[in-house]
């Protein structure tokens, strides 16, 4: 028997979403495969040995950095490249010398692509026309998707007279308007202003969750990717680093690159003293007393060097010394504050001269005393809030 | 922006432009001249022009020459638009710096020397010369102009709309002709502009590769004037520089319109 996992059922991480996961279940067939897929460009290597399952009506995205490959991995389920080695296959089908024209994907562009010379109706209705659908059904399915994004009163009009906005609808609603099996959507939200971007988020996911489609997001902002996932593959030089829920991406990420990449967190280096009670001991050099990580998955020996990622908001900063029972106390002093509204951040100066961050929430509008500059504070996290990466 | 024109820069602009233009002025003048000696001016008239209407010779001339031009033309931006396509669209083929200096040659190319080698082909295939051979040597002086306009549009072109009209199930074939061609076709028609007044005037290549029965405008008032000037060639000159003129304006705003509204939606 093996010993029970700490984290089962009923310690999930990250936040509840709903009761969605067709990738836990061994049974189901993914919608989208890619078997070790490779895509080069002459000698550089876009995409490298991939493989990735995406099932129906997951709203998946793709993050990364840019120049990791993630567009060009779109590009090839939309059929604009094909690759130089592997197979692509959607429901069960090889995309093999499949032309974008033939694949039952759509994809709403970066730069929207609205076609300059058609109305914001004839853009809609240019896919279904090429399907040859009678005249009355174009209408009408032009008719749905003009309301499903608010544009009805716009339908007359050009693309050259919309608002940014507004063009990013008609995108969507042209992209969407032959409801593919899959639909693809290159950073949709990345010409839209800050305020713009974060309502249309949860329209998207509104959407997406409406019609119940498959969708395939392409984005370099974690924030926008962690709000509309059910999962994240965050890619890197062409690689799959990691595929799971925008909770186990945050919580449990694998690699330093992944923990530096999606939010901010602060990095502690040591080596592995041993494992007790399931808890593991690291010996730093930022702390006068071995760290207890409570991170059970971990499969590591005495002696090895490992990387502790803590996140800012998950660390508290006191100004009282904690009593000897405390577990992960480091000392420092305070560099930096800034005050958000919603969050303070602190900037602790260790010791070693390690800068950590750490991020109170101000839950009271009035703080008795509130720590200041160059004092001299303790920073505590809880073994449970730290995450042991192999180096 | 005050600063005010100075008297030398008048000076040399109105000496510039008088330079260029005061011959063709007088010729249009000359052409309203109601006196038969072309150098006394003897009043207002449009008789020449009536008597240019009579001319049969003249009139021959003009219907050969406008037919000469619009077929040519008409190749010529077939063709010029293939070749820019090409060059703009398949990326770094082997030859391509060679094939885009060899399309533009003609342009730099001495007519004298486009005229004898294009004779010297026709008589080798053994082509009777005449109307289709002119138009032929027209099409290749003309294709290289269509291509330089054409591809300057198809510079500016946003790829991402002949993807998206993939993508959204249009062949390659429909593509180009719901998306691409529509885009493209201000620049193509100022193209078209620009080979059909290059053709309409020119005397050169003409001469070189007509033959009987195939007398165009510029080989007839070149002829007439040799033979001694006549106010009825001022008349018929001065409607050619008017079509030549409203080509060239035409040609020019269409090209420019068109990149200026590429730009536009791009933003």
């Amino acid at each position: 028997m093996p010993p029970p996992s700490r984290q089962s059922a009923s310690a999930s991480v990250g936040a509840v979403r709903r009761a969605f996961a067709p990738w836990a279940d061994p049974d189901a067939k993914p919608l989208i495969r890619f078997e070790n897929v490779t895509k080069r460009f002459g000698e550089a290597v876009a995409v490298d040995h991939l493989t990735l399952d995406i099932f129906e009506g997951e709203f998946f995205c793709l993050l990364g950095p840019s120049g990791c490959g993630k567009t060009t991995l779109m590009r090839m389920l939309a059929g604009f490249e094909f690759p130089t080695e592997g197979v692509i296959t959607l429901a069960g089908q090889s995309l093999e010398g499949v032309p974008p024209y033939r694949r039952p994907v759509n994809m709403m562009f970066q730069s929207y692509a609205l076609f300059p010379h058609m109305s914001v109706e004839k853009n809609i209705a240019f896919g279904l026309r090429q399907d040859g659908l009678p005249k009355s059904e174009i209408l009408d399915r032009v008719g749905e998707m003009l309301r499903l994004v608010q544009l009805e009163k716009l339908a007359k009009r050009y693309p050259s007279q919309l608002s940014g906005g507004q063009r990013q609808r008609v995108a969507l609603a042209r992209a969407l308007a032959k409801r593919p099996k899959v639909l693809l959507l290159d950073e949709p939200l990345g010409a839209l202003d800050k305020k713009l971007r974060e309502e249309t988020q949860f329209e998207l996911m509104d959407i997406q969750h409406e019609l119940g489609m498959t969708f395939v997001v392409v984005t370099h902002d974690q924030e926008e990717a962690m709000t509309m996932a059910d999962r994240i593959a965050v890619m890197d030089h062409g690689r799959i680093v990691q595929v799971a829920t925008p909770g186990e991406i945050y919580e449990q990420p694998k690699t330093r690159f992944i923990a530096e990449f999606v939010g901010d967190v602060n990095i502690l280096e040591g080596h592995v003293q041993g494992q007790e009670n399931g808890l593991w001991h690291v010996k730093s050099p930022s702390a006068e007393m071995p760290l207890t990580i409570d991170d059970p998955d971990e499969v590591l020996h005495s002696g090895q060097a490992v990387a502790i990622a803590v996140r800012p908001e998950k660390m508290v900063v006191q100004r009282e010394k904690p009593g000897p029972e405390a577990v992960n106390v480091l000392t420092g002093e305070v560099w930096d504050i800034g005050y958000l509204g919603d969050w303070t951040v602190y900037r602790i100066r260790l010791e070693t001269g390690e800068i950590l961050r750490v991020s109170c929430a101000n839950v009271s509008r009035f703080v008795e005393s509130p720590i200041d500059w160059d004092e001299q504070v303790y920073v505590t996290f809880a073994p449970g809030a730290a995450v042991i990466l192999a180096e | 922006m005050t600063r005010r024109l100075s008297i030398f820069n008048v000076t040399s602009l109105v000496l510039g432009f008088a330079f260029l233009y005061l011959p063709i002025l007088l010729l249009v003048v000359y052409s309203f001249n109601s006196s038969r000696l072309v150098t006394v001016w003897g009043g207002f008239s449009t008789q020449w022009y009536g008597a240019l209407f009579r001319n049969q010779a003249l009139m021959e001339a003009a219907w050969v020459t406008l037919r000469i031009a619009l077929l040519s033309a008409s190749i010529a931006t077939v063709l010029g638009t293939l070749a820019a396509l090409a060059l703009t669209r398949y990326g770094r083929f082997p030859g391509r710096t060679l094939f885009t200096g060899m399309v533009y040659a003609p342009m730099v190319m001495p007519e004298v020397i486009t005229g004898l080698s294009l004779l010297l082909f026709f008589v080798a295939i053994d082509l009777d010369r005449g109307f289709w051979t002119i138009t032929l040597a027209h099409t290749t002086l003309t294709m290289c102009f269509v291509t330089v306009v054409v591809q300057a549009r198809l510079m500016t072109f946003d790829r991402s709309l002949e993807e998206a009209a993939m993508d959204l199930g249009a062949p390659p074939l429909r593509t180009f002709f719901s998306v691409t061609l529509p885009l493209i076709a201000p620049s193509i028609v100022a193209g078209f502009l620009l080979a059909f007044t290059l053709s309409l005037d020119d005397l050169v290549v003409a001469s070189f590769n007509t033959g009987p029965g195939a007398t165009t405008l510029p080989i007839r008032i070149y002829s007439q004037v040799r033979l001694g000037l006549s106010p009825e060639i001022n008349a018929a000159s001065t409607i050619l520089i008017g079509l030549v003129t409203l080509g060239v304006i035409s040609a020019t705003l269409l090209s420019k319109r068109s990149v200026l509204r590429s730009r536009r939606n791009a933003h």
